[in-house]
């Protein structure tokens, strides 16, 4: 039992993960160069513009610093303990993350209710978006729970999980911190692998075209046909 | 001085008799896709309306163009810090119900309806989710309601009229309209492009055309709200934005845009205008009143020996210069002053011209005789009709000098062809006019050749063009009908 229990977590946590992000570079490079149409956020605010302001933009807010805090305490685990040492900080820390993490559930689940009950949206919610809302559902709930269960996980995270995911990276993967963790946790983690894994198939590659070089560009774009070393003006 | 050639247009007014040919032309090649139903590139509409979709006039409402804030020139709706926030949600962006849902009808129920009492009816059926509807809007729902209510009564170039100006426009007897088609003006300060956080939009160098690069797209909506005439429209089902792209694989094939090639009105004027790029900015920046001469005064001369210099040496074709000195867009717009932007104050600069409507003939209502004598068949313009205030809103940036000198040039074309062929107004009458006028007898005769005598050659000046795209000679583009249109050959198909 407990040998298929070791096996399982092994595939789980240090073989998965190297097949969601083969899946994920392949698929995305791939699917932008051969179908770079395809690449859209796919908006409906067209269809429906008054639900879509209250579901759409606080999951936006919620999900980006979640994200953010995620992938801040793994890159940089040591400054994060280091801020979390006083508990003043942590609690502040938590409770924003909380209510952040709780923010993007409810609007999540508002996305979900609107994509259902609008007729025309539903229109075009494609198979590939029900899956990937059912993933996304699992995944800010199984956070949630985490979060309200297992507390202080902002330090606990800094301590386990960035260590697993640099063991990851560095091809050595060490998964025995993480194969004691309760199951609600575990599920978080296999579910994010879950969702890196189908990424390039679903709507989520819109992230990887945020118009960033708006910021920078001139305003008026001219292309040229004959000219193309004036390509911009 | 930067020397570019634009493909301009000219509309004029007078001839068009709204019968909406051009947009079936135009629909029938571009927008007859799934998810473009409800767009039309290029639509029709009746003035004093609402319009299409629903008051886009109404800057309040969808804060499209630029306005100068401070001596800079800012989008209304979008700004480099702005759209970090309304890239999720564009607060500015019309809804499917601002323009309307798009329907067939149940036509099948009129051959299989079970026997009955009743004629079987062919219900509407949503293009969106193929449920039924109940229409209670549609494009062109305000067609020659001129005195409506509903419609006319909510034109945004009403406001500022005063009480008896608009009675002046719908008193039943005396009510007036005219049609306004309209398509993309393919801008020269284009408030579309200048939104696209992608840079999925350009303008093309060559010839000045607008399109979506639909690859580069990603639906972030902000052309949408930004096009102050809401002409880029948002395809719901690929997940693209799209609009009106000029007939390009016709112009490069040495054909007019088909609206301009159908239309029953023979109103459309298509040729080059040289222009200086580097004052466009300077352009849009000036004040109110001055906007029509400055942007008349970007088109450049194109017999100047500089100019044609600076063409040269900016890789313009001489055959490119040589339609150029041909266009009759010059004429209407530069030469003759006869044409006008729509809407100059959202300074995008459009370069589709319009000539203003003259009014109907004047009658006199003399208790239930209508009348009117020959002098005044002619009436004065400030009595026309249709008030002055009202095309000055959408050919004058308010202001009426330039639309008040277009319509006395107009008229005394008029007087003077009747003074020829009917002979009932005296020459010197004629001679005044024409003093008044600002204008001559050879240049009246040549408005009047072009305005009424145009064969296709005198409207089309189309100069040889490159192609985006040479894809024709692997694949027949009509094979991507009703799908990817033409120039693009990837499948249209959605993402998942
Ligand atoms: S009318 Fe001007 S701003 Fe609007 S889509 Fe055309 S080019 Fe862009
Ligand atoms: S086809 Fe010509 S005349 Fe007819 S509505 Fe269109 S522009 Fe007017």
């Amino acid at each position: 039992m407990t040998t298929f229990a070791n096996y399982l977590d092994t595939v789980l946590f240090a073989v998965f993960p190297y097949v969601a992000m083969v899946l994920f570079l392949v698929g995305t490079i791939h699917r932008y160069r051969s179908e770079s149409f395809t690449y859209s956020s796919l908006s409906s605010q067209l269809l429906e513009n008054k639900q879509h302001f209250w579901a759409v933009v606080p999951f936006h807010y919620g999900i980006i610093t979640v994200l953010t805090g995620h992938i801040v305490a793994f890159l940089i685990p040591r400054q994060f303990l280091l801020f979390n040492s006083k508990p003043l900080r942590l609690y502040i820390l938590e409770v924003s993350a909380l209510i952040f993490g709780i923010t993007t559930l409810v609007s999540l689940l508002a996305i979900i209710a609107r994509r259902f009950t609008d007729p025309r949206v539903r229109v075009v919610t494609t198979k590939a978006d029900w899956f990937l809302y059912g993933m996304l559902l699992l995944q800010v709930f199984c956070g949630v729970y985490v979060a309200i269960f297992y507390r202080w996980g902002s330090a606990w995270f800094a301590a386990s999980a960035s260590p697993y995911l640099w063991s990851l990276l560095k091809l050595r993967p060490e998964i025995a911190v993480i194969a004691a963790m309760p199951f609600a946790v575990k599920l978080h983690i296999v579910n994010a692998w879950l969702v890196i894994a189908f990424f390039p198939f679903t709507r989520l590659v819109h992230i990887l075209v945020v118009p960033n070089q708006y910021l920078f560009r001139k305003r008026q774009v001219v292309r040229w046909y004959r000219r193309p070393q004036m390509a911009r003006s | 001085m930067d020397v570019r050639s634009q493909i301009s247009m000219v509309f004029h007014l007078d001839k068009c008799i709204g019968c909406h040919t051009c947009s079936i032309a135009c629909k029938n090649i571009w927008t007859d896709r799934k998810g473009t139903e409800y767009m039309w590139w290029n639509n029709v509409e009746t003035k004093p309306g609402t319009g299409y979709p629903t008051r886009w006039e109404d800057q309040e409402k969808y804060s499209g163009g630029w306005e100068l804030k401070g001596g800079r020139l800012e989008l209304r709706s979008t700004s480099k810090s702005k759209i970090v926030f309304n890239i999720f949600h564009n607060p500015h962006m019309p809804s499917m119900d601002d323009y309307y849902e798009p329907w067939t009808y149940d036509y099948g129920n009129l051959f299989n309806a079970p026997e009955g009492c009743d004629q079987p009816t062919a219900k509407p059926i949503s293009l969106v989710n193929g449920k039924y509807l109940d229409i209670d809007a549609g494009p062109n729902w305000d067609d020659d309601l001129g005195g409506s209510r509903v419609y006319a009564a909510n034109d945004p170039n009403l406001e500022g009229m005063n009480e008896e100006q608009r009675a002046q426009l719908a008193a039943v007897e005396r009510l007036v309209m005219f049609y306004f088609p309209r398509i993309c003006n393919h801008c020269l300060n284009p408030a579309c492009v200048a939104a696209c956080p992608s840079g999925a939009m350009y303008k093309r160098g060559e010839d000045g055309i607008v399109l979506v690069d639909q690859k580069r797209c990603r639906a972030w909506r902000a052309c949408v709200a930004a096009c102050p005439y809401k002409k880029v429209f948002y395809n719901w089902q690929t997940g693209k934005s799209e609009k009106c792209i000029l007939c390009f694989p016709r112009l490069e094939t040495g054909q007019a845009p088909a609206c301009f090639h159908s239309c029953v009105g023979r109103i459309r004027y298509l040729g080059i205008l040289l222009y200086d790029a580097e004052r466009i900015e300077e352009i849009a920046k000036s004040s109110d009143e001055n906007l029509i001469d400055a942007h008349r005064s970007i088109i450049l001369d194109p017999y100047d020996p500089q100019v044609i210099e600076g063409a040269r040496a900016n890789g313009i074709h001489d055959s490119v210069i040589e339609a150029a000195q041909k266009s009759p867009v010059y004429l209407w717009v530069k030469l003759w002053k006869l044409a006008l932007p729509p809407h100059i104050e959202f300074r995008t600069l459009p370069m589709l011209f319009y000539v203003p409507p003259m009014s109907p003939v004047m009658a006199q209502k003399d208790g239930d005789i209508i009348s009117h004598t020959s002098d005044d068949l002619f009436h004065d313009i400030d009595q026309a009709r249709l008030p002055m205030q009202y095309l000055a809103r959408l050919f004058g940036a308010g202001h009426d000098g330039k639309v008040r000198y277009a319509l006395r040039k107009q008229k005394a074309v008029r007087a003077y062809r009747r003074w020829l062929t009917v002979g009932d107004i005296s020459e010197a009458t004629v001679d005044r006019m024409l003093r008044e006028a600002d204008t001559t007898r050879d240049e009246v005769e040549a408005i009047y050749r072009l305005t009424s005598l145009c064969t296709f050659e005198d409207r089309f000046v189309i100069p040889p063009m490159y192609r985006e795209e040479a894809i024709e000679m692997l694949q027949d583009p009509m094979e991507a009908k009703q799908s990817a249109g033409f120039g693009f050959m990837e499948g249209p198909s959605r993402g998942l």
